[in-house]
């Protein structure tokens, strides 16, 4: 299998769903002729042309509305934002409308929109250019939102967002594009609303996504070797359709669960992870669910103060020790 | 608006709840979680907490009620709300006969399997800090989390404290499920068919509340020779007189109403042995209330006889015969059997010498009687003679009795039993 990065596993689905299906159109501030922001869609104007490749201007609320009523007449667009942060501009766009229009117009007009992006902090560019918007969108019934940990996910969210008929918001992670894994080549999908395992353990379960899971298996390996604990480590990757039997079924076998994200703690994605497990598995539940999180203050700009307030391993694994005390 | 609440149906086999204690008062107010009654099903004494928050308006059913599932056992409303009419169920105790009605909605939940059953203030397992996993590890095992040592943060209880609890030598080897492969007879013809026999009500309540008191309780022993030889006298002189006067249907005094009238006296010199353990303080009794082993076929019962320090030879031995035939029929009612202060059994009949019994808590002290036996002793003059001695053994709470005083109540048995015309006085 070939070991390909992040950023090339986005860009092999977005190419191989550009052969298969000639509506999936690529739209996005540079995303052709400089080859894209992070040089997710390198290539692809080259290979596809002007017409599946499209630069637009900078302004998100209007291309992101060119992309929504563009998937209402069957496009099946795949937008780019240079951040997610940038989406608090098309945010009428992005819920209102794509979240909306299958609902209101009684199932009639279908948005198969996929808005993807960088969405993290821990890069040093800022409160308004680090936001973690998927505990925002998925709060909001209509939207889908994925936020795929490794190159395999990325590749098989990706190819599986673009082919669902809804608006499915994919969370990228600069901080991982240049991470490397095995990927296949060729056509395979990962489901939405799949959470998938990365490591099986049997005395703490970590619930995660994103990055933040690639933390927590860090995490997982010094609590394993410095203090003889085996971690479960959860992989959410669909935020919604949250996958609820997986994070359940671990839960019921480790009996403590600590959950780890990027997002800031209030009303994060967490908050509800925490509500389903007290709610579904309590009488399982061993110890009090632990939480990290990013500390709650707008994204510090200095970088090393910046590095404290993600979620590292060292925080985690703290924090796995008073769940396990 | 007053809500009923029904006797639950606390495991899969109940059909019947005694109602071994109410912890409210009608015109109490009751919280969320609230331990309302203690209520005895088939398998263990468990503790009813409230779900329904207010006042009791009525307790429909009193301590010691059996109850089939469902019907209602108390009312809780608003204050000064008029008590509903129970809608027509019947609200007086009655037989395990009746059917049992399905129950919607339990208005009442099953907490932790109560300590045990005795009067003594228990810990309560609803205040103690346990993680949920330890609660559901805990009842799975029979186990009571406010008696395990929790390890958690605060001493919170969690698993780890149950499993080690679960697999302590001490109540593994009883407790335990048997799983060893046995072959059959190689000619096939066994003494018995093979086979695994479900554990009745009786049988698991024996279970639970010896291995409960030999867990928990501190045993120590003593042992006694008695001479019976004027106990037997006494005992054919009273038979032959009374058989004369009353025909057939006189009375027959046993050897063990004579024991258990001597041992009502006993208590009344040494009243340090009619107590029981409750965690803070040792609770004397004033009373004696006299409880004796019946064998039955499929276990033993132990039926009370009420305030035996002031009942005359003849009354104990009426109470005892009738109670014996209560217990064959299977007709005592719970509180004939609760609520003892003492115990005696008696293995005599079977030709065993001697032995120790297990003491029924909450009983400071079991009395366990040989039979009496022809045997050499040396008499006061230092030649050997035949002798009739009873060998009684003494099984002693060594946080309520000592030896000391156990001895001195055995040494006072002892005078009784051998001159026995004390006892007819």
């Amino acid at each position: 299998m070939a070991v390909i990065t992040y950023r090339e596993a986005l860009r092999a689905a977005m190419r191989e769903e550009l052969q298969r299906d000639e509506n999936v159109v690529i739209m996005g501030e540079e995303v052709a002729q400089f080859n894209g922001a992070y040089k997710v869609t390198e290539g692809l104007l080259k290979e596809f042309g002007p017409k599946r490749v499209v630069d637009t201007p900078i302004s998100e609320a209007g291309f992101i509305g060119l992309g929504i009523g563009a998937s209402m007449l069957g496009i099946r667009p795949v937008m780019e934002l240079m951040f997610w942060s940038f989406s608090y501009v098309a945010f009428d766009q992005i819920v209102n409308n794509a979240g909306n229009i299958r609902y209101m117009s009684g199932g009639l007009i279908n948005c198969p929109i996929v808005i993807r992006g960088p969405a993290n902090g821990g890069t040093n560019v800022g409160a308004t250019h680090s936001h973690t918007p998927e505990a925002i969108l998925a709060s909001h019934p209509g939207i889908k939102v994925v936020c795929p940990a490794t190159p395999y996910d990325a590749k098989g969210l990706m190819k599986a967002a673009i082919r669902d008929n809804d608006p499915v918001y994919v969370m990228e992670n600069t901080i991982l594009y240049n991470d490397k894994g095995e990927v296949p080549e060729g056509d395979y999908i990962v489901p939405l609303g799949v959470a998938d395992v990365k490591r099986e353990g049997t005395d703490l379960t970590i619930v995660a996504h994103g990055r933040a899971v690639i933390t927590s298996l860090k995490a997982a390996e010094i609590l394993e070797k410095e203090h003889g604990v085996s971690v479960e480590v959860v992989d959410l990757r669909s935020i919604r359709p949250l996958d609820e039997e997986t994070i359940l079924a671990s839960v019921r076998k480790t009996h403590r669960a600590l959950l780890v994200e990027e997002n800031k703690p209030f009303c994060g994605v967490d908050a509800q992870v925490a509500y389903l497990i007290q709610a579904k598995a309590f009488d399982d539940l061993d110890a009090p669910i632990g939480r990290v999180s990013s500390i709650d203050a707008p994204q510090i700009y200095c970088k090393r103060m910046e590095d404290q307030q993600l979620p590292h391993p060292a925080r985690v694994v703290e924090a796995a020790l008073k769940v396990l005390a | 608006m007053a809500e009923i609440i029904d006797m639950p149906k606390l495991s899969d086999t109940m059909s019947v709840g005694t109602l071994v204690k109410w912890n409210i008062k009608e015109g109490q107010k009751v919280a969320f979680g609230d331990i309302l009654a203690e209520v005895e099903t088939d398998k263990a004494t468990m503790e009813l907490s409230c779900t329904v928050p207010g006042t009791v308006l009525k307790i429909y059913a009193p301590a010691g009620s059996q109850l089939p599932v469902g019907d209602p056992i108390c009312a809780i409303g608003k204050a000064g709300e008029a008590a509903p009419d129970p809608k027509g169920k019947p609200a007086a105790p009655k037989a395990a006969a009746a059917p049992i009605p399905e129950t919607t909605g339990i208005p009442c939940i099953p907490a932790a399997p109560a300590a045990n059953a005795a009067p003594a203030p228990q810990s309560d397992a609803s205040r103690t800090s346990a993680s949920p996993y330890a609660r559901r590890m805990a009842e799975k095992a029979a186990l009571n989390v406010a008696a395990l040592a929790g390890t958690g943060p605060g001493g919170r209880v969690v698993a780890r404290d149950v499993a080690a609890a679960a697999s302590a030598p001490v109540s593994a080897a009883p407790a335990g499920p048997v799983n060893v492969a046995v072959a059959p007879p190689a000619d096939g013809k066994g003494i018995q068919p093979d086979a695994d026999v479900p554990v009745g009500g009786m049988r698991a309540t024996i279970a639970r509340r010896l291995l409960e008191s030999k867990n928990t309780v501190p045993h120590f022993y003593l042992e006694v020779e008695v001479d019976a030889a004027p106990l037997m006298g006494l005992r054919e002189t009273l038979n032959k007189r009374l058989a004369e006067q009353g025909g057939e249907t006189a009375l027959k005094l046993s050897v063990n109403d004579f024991i258990l009238k001597a041992s009502a006296e006993a208590l009344r010199r040494v009243p340090a042995v009619n107590a029981s353990w409750a965690g803070t303080s040792i609770r004397q009794h004033s009373a004696v209330h006299l409880s004796f082993g019946v064998a039955l076929e499929d276990g033993l019962v132990t039926p009370v006889i009420r305030d035996a320090h002031s009942k005359s030879l003849r009354d104990i031995a009426t109470d005892a015969k009738a109670l014996i035939g209560k217990a064959r029929s299977k007709k005592l009612s719970p509180a004939e059997m609760s609520g003892s202060t003492f115990t005696v059994t008696n293995l005599g009949m079977y030709g065993v010498t001697g032995f120790f019994g297990i003491i029924n808590v909450p009983n400071a002290a079991i009395l366990s009687v040989g039979a009496t036996i022809k045997k050499p002793v040396i008499d006061a003059n230092d030649r050997i003679v035949m002798g009739h001695r009873m060998v009684i053994g003494l099984s002693g709470d060594h946080r309520v009795v000592d030896g000391a005083n156990g001895a001195q109540f055995l040494q006072a048995l002892k005078q009784i039993l051998e001159e026995p015309t004390l006892i007819l006085i």
